[in-house]
């Protein structure tokens, strides 16, 4: 009952929150967390953060009709992990759902010998791995992110790019639950859903499935909060983020793509370069590295030495090497990667540098183990057959992966360059 | 010779036996699920349409359905509301591209028409999924088809007339079904 009641208090001060941020344009006045308010001088409840140690923008939250979007605070972050309450999140639903997990069942059916159904209980008793990756919206940094609120600044890292973050996620390997019920010969596909009230779903290719894809209940040691999907979710290596299916609740498995609305809709493209027609699914992430630090809406103190900061990651594997470049991309020198560089996560990388209090453009490029570059913008839009310079602030809102330039001025402030 | 018959036979018990365990549950956990269980929650409905349910329904029904659950989002006619625009062409002329990006919303880009029946039927509307009844759903999907001008107004749809509908995008899409991986010389994203 108690717990009940706190749960309900909670939902309400989320809901209370959103409302006074979308009243405030989309972007919170004070940088202070939600819990915040609960902590005055007087009383620390435990695990909070000091209330001095604020986010120097906020908790980023966008709404739409369609969307709920928070964006992880990338200008802030240090190494690789990003806490459970500052992952990324977007879902379609108007609210998060409420799962008590002694209910909750996820079903394994199709074209299996044995459907099965589990409780938490049980999937806590399978063999279980833990591993860092990282999950990214499709649409993060899309074209129509930039220079959106402030055309002179732009939007700072936090809104262009925060659509991925990078956790530490526990769960029983997909294939041990496939295994335990049997996939049947002629099986190509399965198909997974939510239970949040859009009833979330999404197709996946069986041998990714099989491959490393996890059946997901803890988050950075914790059990994965309720924005993440609680209790359970996929979690798809690399994949783009709408694979992996939050607040999981049936897996069936299938012989075809099932196309479900949005991967029809939201999720494949029309391609000039494809005569007008779609491309469905793009799976990974392309390579894609940007610079958090100095970024979009920040300001450089004073001239002298800033270590230049910030994430590369890619849906194909390991960061083999990031270039960056303070001279608007004339010349490129191989910035150090932070230990551990592991596959299919944010890989953060460092490059010394003096500034001299003229203006710079700053960028970085990363290159994974396949041998892949993250393209320019210009690359880009040239593998897509889009031309026209126009349209490219509105074509394809999706898998944009370009090199970010982020222009410092004599003052010292930074904006999004992307498109000047 | 007896001797190593018996030895015949134990060895093929035995191996008999392992190939069993093998195809058994590994660690015997999760419950079975019976047929009429996974009927109650197996709503997901793939492009053949396997998964739908009886019921039927025309535009005309649907048109009074949509008035009453989808206008005050959508817009009277499936366009001009807050929500997405779910027509584009109109009764008899059906647009066959090319879709814009914000044009993909339409009924008329979806690739099979299954797809308007899946997600209506569990997603929406979006203030109380699920509640519409199959027949509903029939209707509204008839009633959005018609005005994307992909049907009669006259047609009824039902389990069987749904999924042979031949959608006027359908080879909008590259490749023609979904692979992986897509193609060994490119990353998949590319």
């Amino acid at each position: 009952m108690d717990s009940k009641r706190s749960g309900r208090r909670r939902f309400l001060k989320h809901a209370a929150g959103l409302a006074g941020l979308a009243a405030g344009a989309g972007r919170s006045a004070n940088g202070q967390s939600a819990g915040s308010e609960a902590q005055s001088k007087d009383v620390h409840v435990h695990g909070e953060p000091s209330h001095f140690a604020t986010t120097s923008l906020g908790r980023g939250v966008r709404l739409r009709l369609d969307h709920m979007t928070y964006y992880t605070p990338l200008q802030d972050s240090a190494g690789i992990i990003t806490p459970a309450s500052l992952h990324f999140m977007q879902t379609h639903s108007s609210h998060l759902p409420d799962i008590d997990p002694q209910q909750h069942r996820l079903t394994i059916h199709g074209m299996v010998d044995r459907p099965l159904s589990f409780t938490l209980e049980e999937l806590k008793r399978l063999p279980c791995v833990s591993r860092i990756y990282f999950v990214e919206c499709h649409g993060n940094g899309s074209s129509t992110l930039h220079s959106t609120n402030d055309p002179k600044m732009g939007l700072p890292v936090q809104y262009i790019h925060g659509m991925t973050s990078c956790s530490e996620w526990t769960g029983v390997p997909l294939s041990v639950l496939l295994n335990e019920a049997g996939v049947q010969k002629g099986a190509s596909w399965l198909v997974s859903e939510g239970a949040d009230e859009g009833k979330f779903s999404h197709t996946l290719p069986l041998a990714k499935a099989m491959d490393d894809v996890i059946v997901a209940y803890a988050q950075n040691g914790e059990p994965i909060r309720p924005e993440q999907g609680y209790p359970l979710r996929l979690l798809v290596p690399g994949f783009e983020g709408p694979s992996s299916v939050k607040w999981l609740r049936h897996i069936k498995v299938v012989d075809q793509p099932y196309m479900t609305w949005n991967e029809s809709m939201n999720h494949s493209i029309p391609r000039p370069d494809l005569g007008g027609k779609s491309r469905w699914y793009h799976f990974e992430m392309a390579p894609k590295s940007v610079i958090t630090r100095p970024s979009g809406g920040l300001k450089i103190p004073s001239r002298g030495f800033y270590e230049i900061t910030g994430l590369a990651w890619s849906g194909g594997g390991v960061i083999h090497r990031v270039d960056v470049s303070t001279d608007g991309g004339r010349s490129w020198k191989e910035a150090k990667l932070q230990t551990p560089v592991l596959p299919k996560a944010h890989t953060r990388f460092t490059f010394a540098w003096v500034w001299d209090g003229e203006e710079a453009v700053l960028q970085s490029r990363c290159t994974d183990e396949r041998g892949e570059v993250q393209p320019s913008l210009a690359e880009l839009y040239k593998n897509w057959g889009i031309t026209d310079v126009a349209s490219q602030k509105t074509a394809r809102a999706i898998h944009i992966n370009a090199i970010q330039p982020w222009k410092v001025d004599r003052d010292g402030s930074v904006h999004d360059a992307m498109f000047s | 010779m007896r001797c190593s018959l018996s030895l015949l036979v134990a060895v093929a018990i035995l191996a008999a036996s392992v190939l069993g365990l093998a195809q058994s549950r590994p660690y015997n956990l999760g419950t079975p699920l019976s047929e009429e269980e996974i009927r109650n929650f197996d709503f997901m409905v793939g492009p053949e349409g396997k998964e739908l349910p009886p019921g039927r329904g025309t535009a005309k029904e649907g048109a009074e359905t949509f008035a009453k659950r989808c206008a005050v989002c959508h817009g009277r006619n499936g366009e001009g509301g807050a929500a997405q625009r779910l027509v584009l062409g109109g009764p008899g002329n059906p647009y066959r591209g090319p879709f814009k990006d914000t044009e993909k919303s339409a009924t008329s880009y979806y690739p099979y028409p299954t797809i308007a029946w899946d997600y209506i039927n569990r997603a929406m509307p979006a203030n109380k999924p699920g509640s519409l009844t199959p027949d509903e759903v029939y209707a509204l999907v008839a009633f959005l088809f018609y005005r994307n001008g992909i049907i009669q107004e006259s047609d009824v749809l039902d389990a069987k007339s749904l999924p042979k509908i031949e959608m006027p995008n359908r080879n909008g899409f590259v490749p023609a079904v979904p692979v992986w991986p897509p193609d060994p010389k490119k990353p998949s994203w590319f």
